[in-house]
Parts: structure tokens; sequence; C-alpha cells
């Protein structure tokens, strides 16, 4: 495994944390074994607590929707995983997420939004305004964060969703809570 | 379009391909019960079953096309005890080249993968696929980072492929190119969540 060069980022950490750090520890506490994710700047302390933990795996993907398949495989094993992923991914996800509708895979990504509050870049917001209604057209629940205060909440409410309910459920952090590229 | 005389004409514009899938694949497998088996959507699937019936220890994919690899990935990573064998067609694998990067960066040594070459996409009228221009998907598994490739298109290739699904260091890749004829008939079990919930409790269950 290639996570030598992967850890180098965990300087990025430095002076941050906060409510990042309790979701990660949160989803260890739950059970999470498998991280898949596509580089994104709001994801970036879960990345690298990942990165960094000897307990867990931690999967670098060349695009959304192979860790959509990830996680039914990883639930085949009895192992629980999720999907860190920019708005932006969604839309690369659609089709495989049939897999999950169609044989009711346990399902939990935690989703960092653009296109949405105070965004600055144009280009962000076609997907990002349509990141909801596509999840919802393939049958996820979307819960939303706009505060570090709802973090634990929310994120607790997903885990039971997901893994005792056996859910697809998309935790969408917003805008409000990561902050927005002013570009 | 008639099934039966198309591939006929795709045989006549590929005389190097001499291998039959029906006999192939079963010599390649060997003995499916030391593996978990994930098996991609169409001709593969009825490859597969046809080797194993239908059996708790395999999850048959009736569509989302590009999935077998990664489940295969997040199957191995959650079960290291288990050898975990993906068998996918080249038309699938087309569709998601980039999880052959994932998985040689990841690198599991229990995850192995048996494309099933045939040049073509079977099921919707025989039409070519990139294999059949000019493609190699060994190259490319080799070239992502997959240390143990191989490409099996003769019989006499067939025991080393075979040796090598099952003995490697980390993950493996063998290409199996065959001639462009029809799959072994299997009559298939397209409940997604009647396949998951008995391989679960077939892992869970000594």
């Amino acid at each position: 495994m290639n996570e030598a060069s992967h850890r180098s980022l965990d300087a990025g950490r430095a002076g941050t944390g906060g409510w990042q750090d309790e979701l990660y520890d949160l989803l260890r506490r739950h059970g999470v074994t498998q991280f898949a994710y596509v580089p994104d700047a709001g994801h970036q302390i879960l990345i690298d607590r990942s990165l960094a933990d000897p307990d867990v795996r931690s999967i670098p993907l060349t695009t959304e929707e192979e860790g959509v398949a990830l996680i039914a495989g990883a639930d085949l094993g009895g192992a629980r995983a999720v999907l860190l992923m920019q708005s932006s991914g969604v839309g690369n996800c659609i089709n495989m997420l049939s897999l999950i509708k169609g044989a009711r895979f346990p399902f939990l990504t935690l989703v960092s939004m653009r296109g949405d509050f105070g965004e600055g870049n144009p280009w962000q917001f076609p997907m990002g305004q349509a990141t909801q209604p596509v999840l919802e057209a393939m049958g996820l629940i979307c819960l939303h964060i706009e505060q570090p205060d709802e973090v634990v909440a929310t994120t607790v409410a997903a885990l039971t969703m997901a893994f005792k309910a056996g859910q697809a459920v998309a935790v969408l952090l917003g805008q409000k809570l990561i902050g927005a590229k002013p570009f | 379009m008639s099934a039966s005389t198309t591939p006929h004409v795709a045989k006549a514009i590929a005389p190097d391909l001499v291998l039959e899938r029906s006999e192939a694949v079963p010599v390649l497998i060997g003995r499916h019960e030391d593996f978990l088996l994930i098996a991609g959507l169409g001709g593969t699937a009825c490859d597969v079953g046809a080797v194993t019936g239908d059996a708790a220890h395999v999850y048959s994919l009736g569509g989302a096309m590009g999935a077998a690899c990664m489940m295969g990935l997040g199957l191995a990573l959650a079960r290291p005890d288990r050898r975990v064998l993906v068998v996918t067609g080249d038309g699938e694998l087309l569709m998601n080249l980039g999880a052959l990067a994932t998985i040689a960066v990841m690198n599991p040594p229990n995850l192995a993968i048996l494309c099933i070459d045939n040049g073509h996409y079977g099921e919707t009228g025989w039409q070519k696929s990139h294999t059949s221009l000019g493609v190699d998907l060994e190259k490319i598994a080799a070239g992502a980072g997959i240390a143990y490739t191989r490409t099996v298109a003769r019989a006499d290739d067939i025991p080393d492929g075979a040796r090598l699904l099952r003995d490697h260091n980390g993950s493996a890749f063998v290409l199996l190119r065959v001639k462009p004829t029809e799959p072994p008939a299997f009559k298939r079990n397209f409940d997604a969540s009647f396949l998951r919930d008995r391989f679960r409790a077939a892992l869970t269950t000594p």
C-alpha cells in the first residue's frame, strides 16, 4: 500500500481539528474501517486521520463511483465503509447507486457541498444545486449539517440509519459549515 | 440481429483467438470453493454460474456495470483471511479502468481479477469492444501497477494463469482472450438483495 506519500499531507491538520476530529472519532467508534475518498479540501482532516490510523484502510479513488461499489463489497465481507466526496462527485455515482438501492446495501456518504451558500465559482452551481435531488432520486436520504454543534447528533443519526436500519444516507456538509470558496 | 450468426462473423476477423470460454474458465478457476467470487454482469455471470451453480459464495451482478472490480476490492480488504476472485468482461472493465489503478495502489494480496475478453459486447448485438480495436487490457493493468499479470490466449497458457489466480503476493490480473462465442447457458438469480443476504449469512456462519 502506497500510504507514505499521502501521509505527508498530515501536516495540513495542524491547528485545525474541532468538529472534523469529532466526526472522525464518531465514525471509528461506530465501526467504520474503510474510508474511500476522492481528495477534497472539505474532507482533508478525515482523509489525513484515516491515512494515519493503522486500524483502518484508506482508499484513494480515481472517481467517486468506485467508492459506491467498494462500499457494497465491504458490506458483503461484514465491514463498514464510508465514501468521502465533494458534491460534484455525486454526479459520477448515479448509475452505480443502482447497486445500493437494488440490493439494499447499507450506505453512508459524507458530501462536502460546493455550488451552494456563498459559492464564488459559477462552475460549481449546476452539480451543487442538483446534488440533493439526484441523491434522492436514487433512493438516498439526505441529512444536512450547517453548524458545528449539529455535527455529532446528525452523524450519529446517519450512522444509526445506515448501519442499524440498513438505509442509504448522505450527510451534506454545507458551505456554512465548511466555508465557501470566494474565488 | 441473430446472435448465432454474428459471432461467426466476428470469429472470422479474429483468427488468433482459439480458446472457448466454456472450456477455459472452469480450468482457470479450479476449485471454486477456495474463493469468494464477484461476477460481473452479462456473460461473465453465466461463466461463473456454470462453474459454481447457484452458490452462496458468489455475488453476481445484473447491472451497475463497472462495479465488479471495486466490489472485489472492498470485499478483499474486509476479509483478508479469504481469497477473492473477480470475474469480469472486457466491456465492463473498459467502463471503469480507474479501478485497476485503485486496486494497484491498495494491492491486497488476496485479490485476483480474471477478465474474460471476447473483444465484443455480446449481449447488445456483438459490437466490437475496444479490445478488438487494439486496446490491451493486460498492458493497462500492468501500467496501472498491478505486479502479477498474464495473458492467457492458448491452451498451454492456462496452467500458468490458473496458478497466478491463486498464488500471488499482491493483486493479480489474468486476461483470458477467447473466441467471440456465447457464454454457457445458466439461469441466474437476479434478486440482488437476496444474493447479498445469502452471501453475508454464509460468511458469518462457520
